[in-house]
């Protein structure tokens, strides 16, 4: 693990959408450790304040909250830079919520697959689309979006929230091909199963699931370099790559 | 839900492993509901933190065991004052990794950074300063207790129910501890001012010992324990401070970690003795005055992470006591002779004495008098035998043996060695045990 330590000069301003998922939060330390003002945005107040206060203590320039249901954007452009004027000013933008779903449901329930295309992807799709024109505004800035290795591969388990993450992905990449020849970047991270609230009914065997703070170092660098899509751990990409080029005649047997 | 059933489970000495329900919440305010759902399923439920308590005090297979590590946040640091407030499951690693920069530092802190607020002041960890500091439960200011029936107290030194003295190396098993508040000691360097002098024998030590402490806020000595006769007692003495200037930079994250269990073959009396010569001699070659970094100064060992696995499958005991300054020599002096006869090796032995600084804490282990470290890999009953002499010797001398690094001692000697402990008893919380409790408690 590399040392990062406060810089001397102006601070970085980080805006988080989805502040409580446990790889924004361990993401969200790694920049406190540098002194980066910092705007958590989600629906539980007391747990972002509580959030706020240890990244406070850990050594952020600033660190607030602001209120806002991440799902349902009523005008993402002019709440995403209402976001940007609190921070005065915004370098780096991270996606991180997200809902796992019940893919049982999913298969059932209309309104249950709805919910997780709608947040995973609809809504995640359109504070990217607002990130990359405020991004690209100002010609410069990252915008780093959390996918999944679920994107990779639909299978039976959970490809509903696969699928929102595939679309996510090509949306991220798309965002980040425009971006080529211009001053910001756009990266996809696609994190491995990782040991978070989120998968706390899982069980976690196997030596796949990596901590948050291993993914976090992923995506804390990722908004400075890197390819537009990234895997975390790194691992990941030759596993996927794998698991993408299995026949169907082969993949469709495997109980993975 | 919140409960999962994990197969292996052990704390860090490894030689139990039973299979635990763990539940691991991540926020402060969830605790009360875990409780709640614990309550309902299990006979009685312990607290944990980075279980680096070497014995079975964090254990619980027969109920569930609720992992704090989770809640792990700071609640708010005033640094003019150096008051720390945070969330039990904080690691002293950051801790210090967010409050060294800014010229604070632990007041007491034990030889590894991955423990947790609320299981050192469960343990009440002592450190090398132990001689003008205390140990930590001296720096609690306040913090918040949660009991299984839902109340949450909010104590301090001012107490008058006995239940802020009982947590304060309550071992769990008082409650849960949410939050603890911490005074913080200021520092003006990360470096620190080390002297390290070889000792021929234990009257060298002593002598060390007393010249030292008035002068130097952290003594400790290092002893090679398969020296005998004439040698017996010779080892290193290494004494430091805070150097007064400096940069003000918290270390380097972990080393490299052991990633599977060393062979049985691998400890054996050659591998330590040749560890013991080696640094033997390295640190006669380093002895002598030198300006290091706190970190290998305080964490030597977490240099190398998960070095416990270097004992193998089944695992290692650590042996801790203090006897008091009058029986002290003796006691220390044939504690050294049975452990040499006994051919059964320790790497490392570290000797220190405590101060007479009182903890407030009623099963605080540190007492003044003299207290001996070793480690010795699980050998079945050879090592058993070996533990129960030093046990012996122990009890005769007027001591007691450290509960953080207990996975064996018999009920009637740690009575004999707490007498507090019933007192202690009753403010005990009617779901909380452990294996240990099962073991020594009513
Ligand atoms: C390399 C090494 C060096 C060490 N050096 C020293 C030393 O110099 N001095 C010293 O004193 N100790 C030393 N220890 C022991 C260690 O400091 C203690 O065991 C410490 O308490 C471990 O903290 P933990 O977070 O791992 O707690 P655990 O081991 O997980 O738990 C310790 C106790 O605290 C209880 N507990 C944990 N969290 C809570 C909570 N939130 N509320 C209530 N109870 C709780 C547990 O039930 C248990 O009884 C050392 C250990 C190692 C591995």
């Amino acid at each position: 693990m590399t040392e990062i330590t406060p810089q001397p000069g102006p601070r970085l301003r980080v805006l988080i959408l989805g502040g409580t998922s446990g790889i924004a939060e361990a993401t969200a330390r790694l920049y406190a450790a540098e002194g980066a003002d910092i705007l958590l945005v989600g629906r539980d107040r007391t747990k972002l304040d509580t959030i706020a206060a240890d990244l406070g203590v850990r050594g952020a320039g600033r660190a607030e909250v602001a209120i806002s249901d991440l799902a349902a954007p009523a005008d993402a452009a002019a709440e995403l830079s209402g976001f940007a004027a609190t921070l005065g000013g915004v370098d780096h933008i991270l996606v991180a919520y997200g809902i796992l779903g019940d893919q049982a449901e999913a298969a059932r329930d209309a309104a249950a697959a709805e919910r997780i295309m709608t947040v995973n992807f609809n809504s995640a799709a359109a504070w990217c689309l607002a990130a990359a024109n405020l991004l690209e505004s100002q010609g410069r800035g990252s915008l780093v979006v959390l996918g999944s290795v679920a994107g990779d591969r639909g299978r039976r388990q959970n490809f509903v929230y696969g699928a929102a993450k595939a679309g996510l992905a090509a949306l991220v990449e798309g965002i980040a091909h425009r971006f080529a020849a211009t001053g910001p970047r756009a990266v996809l991270v696609k994190p491995g199963p990782t040991i978070t609230a989120m998968t706390a009914g899982m069980t976690r065997k196997g030596l796949l699931w990596a901590k948050p703070e291993a993914v976090a170092a992923v995506v804390r660098r990722a908004a400075d370099k890197g390819g537009p899509v990234v895997y975390a751990p790194w691992f990941w990409r030759f596993i996927m790559l794998i698991i993408r080029f299995l026949p169907a005649s082969i993949f469709n047997r495997l109980d993975i | 839900m919140v409960f999962a059933p994990t197969s292996e489970w052990t704390s860090w000495g490894r030689v139990n492993r039973a299979p635990h329900h763990v539940a691991r919440p991540t926020w402060r305010q969830d605790i009360p509901a875990v409780v709640a759902e614990g309550r309902q399923r299990f006979p009685s439920l312990l607290p944990v933190g980075l279980r680096r308590s070497y014995g079975d005090s964090v254990l619980n297979p027969a109920g569930a065991v609720i992992d704090m590590t989770g809640v792990d946040r700071m609640i708010a640091f005033d640094p003019a004052t150096g008051v720390l407030r945070a969330d039990a499951g904080l690691s002293f690693d950051a801790l210090l990794r967010a409050l060294v920069p800014r010229g604070f530092f632990l007041p007491v802190t034990p030889g590894t950074r991955f423990v947790t607020l609320g299981g050192a002041v469960a343990n009440d960890v002592h450190g090398k300063n132990h001689h003008g500091a205390g140990t930590i439960g001296c720096w609690v200011r306040r913090l918040g207790l949660l009991r299984s029936d839902g109340r949450e107290h909010d104590l301090g030194p001012d107490d008058e129910t006995g239940l802020f003295a009982a947590t304060i190396g309550g071992l769990g098993l008082t409650g849960i501890i949410t939050w603890v508040e911490l005074s913080l000691m200021p520092i003006t360097s990360t470096m620190m001012d080390v002297e390290t002098i070889a000792f021929d024998d234990l009257d060298g030590f002593f002598a060390l010992a007393e010249a030292s402490e008035q002068a130097f806020d952290y003594t400790v000595a290092w002893v090679d324990c398969l020296a005998g006769g004439a040698r017996t007692g010779r080892g290193l003495f290494t004494r430091g401070r805070h150097a007064a200037a400096g940069p003000l930079e918290a270390g380097k994250a972990g080393g490299p970690t052991i990633p599977m269990d060393f062979p049985g073959f691998a400890l054996n009396g050659l591998s330590i003795r040749a560890f013991n010569a080696l640094y033997a001699w390295n640190g006669r070659r380093t002895a002598g005055n030198s300006i290091q970094h706190y970190q290998p100064f305080f964490y030597p060992l977490d240099a190398i992470g998960q070095w416990n696995r270097m004992y193998g499958q089944r695992g290692m005991f650590q042996y801790q006591s203090v006897v008091p300054p009058d029986a002290a020599r003796d006691a220390t002096a044939a504690m050294l002779r049975a452990i040499a006869s006994a051919g059964e090796g320790s790497f490392l032995a570290v000797l220190k004495t405590f101060g007479d600084r009182p903890s407030p804490g009623m099963l605080s282990f540190p007492s003044p008098g003299t207290t001996l470290a070793l480690d010795f890999p699980n050998r079945g009953d050879g090592t058993l035998a070996l533990l129960a002499r030093l046990d012996a010797i122990v009890r005769e001398a007027g001591g007691k043996l450290y509960p953080a690094k207990d996975g064996r001692i018999p009920r009637d000697m740690f009575r004999a060695g707490y007498p507090g402990w019933e007192r202690f008893a009753s403010h005990v919380d009617p779901l909380m045990s452990s294996m240990f409790w099962n073991r020594v408690g009513p």
